[in-house]
């Protein structure tokens, strides 16, 4: 294991102790970029002197006993969808090419003023609005694990960046499953927390009332520091990992509709690690959303009218700067009609009370995070059991529900044969409760972790 | 949404995106779906605009 591997948990203490310096530790994650980026295409933006300034900074104010919290020091990447004052902010698209926010978002001011060191901005599908982060100006995300496939999205390059050592984190947004889906298919911890928990502003929006940011990490506990110095608070204590006992725990298992289409090595594995956590003690029961099969109904009438909305002077002014496939469907949200958004409203409302009602009497529901593995970048459509599915509607199958409703969400990885493609277990708290998720969360990673 | 469907697709080709008649077939599909569900019960129904 090499200082690029470590959690933040880890490497902090090592910050604290003076053990490894964040000139050392930044200048090692430049050079894995450096290294490594053309093969996985994961950032848009590399600042590595201005990473190297705020590094030497952080030394210096760690040897005068300023630590500012956990994150003091730590390199990390943004989706290059948040802004970052001063630096080109492009969305991966042609049209945002020369934008230059003049202010950081909100949450990126916040990690910055904890301390966080920021490597650059990370490749993602253009305008977050596609689950591959292959349609970008800047050429598509390739998976870390098989570089011949999608790292998934649309917040691909984050993820891809937190697997292979370029950072210790990466902040993403997450509209229909944008964080938790590249999480899944590269094998990393991914959170979208509960809606309106974190401030999106300063971030380009995608569909307003569906988006969340949120961490993408190696562990639990590090996505659990990300969120709460994104919450306000710049010096958190550690997640308390042991406070839930496995045998304490009760699991929703939401299985029809969520459970009807998985690719065999996904029901496999999942079913495995299901096992093992029941074996450990965990309790789990079944669960269903009454009008599961409306989801993909509902977000498409939601999320398509609000991107439009956004993007309609864009689309009036420069359509030719827009990739073919995202410009195709920022215009087909231009005929939504208004009363079919409203219903949908109605329907997001229905899903969200039945989502609270599948929680009563279990602390977590469970499920896969996306129903197959990475993809080969290209591929639109694929057969399960017989029949063809596009790739697109199954990336989404899993996650938008709670991007719907609103309910926290993670994305944990779910066992690791070796030479296989990662697949993600996901969990899903009460909303407001995103603390009592991680900490759920922590103690089913360390379950699997002692089982596999 | 037949009439919708319609209307819309002869104004994307009269735009210029004749490509988005798939994508506008699809979404009809999916307004009906949902139009049908059971849920629009709970919704008022729609005014006439002399009704204000």
């Amino acid at each position: 294991m090499t200082m690029l591997d470590l959690s933040i948990t880890d490497l902090s203490a090592r910050l604290a102790s003076r053990e490894i310096s964040s000139s050392d530790v930044t200048d090692a994650c430049l050079a894995r970029i450096a290294g490594d980026n053309g093969r996985f295409n994961a950032f848009i933006t590399v600042l590595a002197d201005q990473a190297r300034a705020d590094a030497r900074r952080a030394d210096v104010e760690t040897a005068a006993g300023r630590r500012r919290g956990p994150l003091h020091g730590v390199p990390i990447s943004l989706k290059d969808l948040i802004g970052l004052e001063g630096v080109p902010t492009t969305a991966a698209s042609g049209v945002l090419r020369h934008y230059v926010p003049a202010a950081d978002a909100t949450v990126a001011a916040r990690l910055r003023e904890a301390g966080a060191i920021f490597l650059g901005k990370c490749n993602l599908h253009e305008f977050a609005f596609g689950t591959t982060s292959e349609d970008s100006a800047f050429g598509p995300v390739r998976n870390p694990r098989d570089p011949t496939r999608s790292a998934g999205g649309s917040s691909g390059g984050s993820a891809a960046a937190v697997v292979t050592g370029m950072g210790f984190a990466s902040i993403g947004t997450d509209t229909g499953g944008s964080i938790r889906i590249p999480s899944a298919v590269c094998g990393c911890v991914g959170l979208k927390p509960t809606s309106g928990e974190l401030p999106c502003d300063g971030i380009i929006p995608l569909s307003p009332t569906l988006d969340h940011v949120g961490p993408l990490a190696r562990t639990v506990a590090d996505a659990w520091l990300l969120f709460q110095v994104m919450a306000g608070d710049p010096n958190p204590r550690p997640l308390p990992v042991a406070r839930v006992p496995p045998p304490s725990l009760r699991l929703g298992l939401l299985r029809p509709y969520f459970m009807d289409v998985l690719e065999d090595v996904v029901g496999d594995r999942f079913g495995i690690e299901l096992g093992r956590l029941a074996k450990a003690g965990i309790a789990v029961a079944d669960r269903a959303v009454r009008h599961a099969s409306d989801i993909a109904t509902i977000y498409l009438h939601l999320q398509l009218p609000e991107a439009s909305s956004y993007h309609a002077p864009m689309l009036e002014a420069r359509p030719d700067l827009y990739t073919p496939p995202v410009r195709q469907r920022l215009e087909l949200g231009r005929y939504v009609l208004a009363e079919d958004y409203a219903r949908a409203r109605v329907g997001a409302e229905v899903l969200r009370r039945e989502v609270d009602a599948a929680l009563e009497g279990v602390d977590a529901l469970v499920l896969p995070t996306v129903p197959i593995t990475a993809q080969p970048i290209g591929s639109a459509a694929l057969t399960i059991d017989g029949q063809a599915y596009p790739v697109r509607g199954l990336m989404l199958r899993l996650t938008q529900l709670f991007d719907i409703t609103g309910h926290p969400a993670i994305s944990l990885p779910c066992g690791r044969p070796a030479g296989s493609l990662p697949v993600g277990l996901q969990l899903v708290g009460r909303r407001g409760r995103t603390g009592d998720l991680l900490s759920l969360a922590a103690t089913v990673e360390a379950v699997m972790a002692q089982q596999a | 949404v037949e009439a919708w469907l319609r209307a819309a697709v002869e104004d994307a080709e009269r735009r210029g995106l004749p490509e988005l008649k798939p994508l506008l077939e699809g979404m009809a599909q999916s307004t009906i779906a949902l139009r049908a569900a059971d849920w629009n019960d709970t919704v008022p129904p729609s005014r006439e605009p002399d009704d204000e």
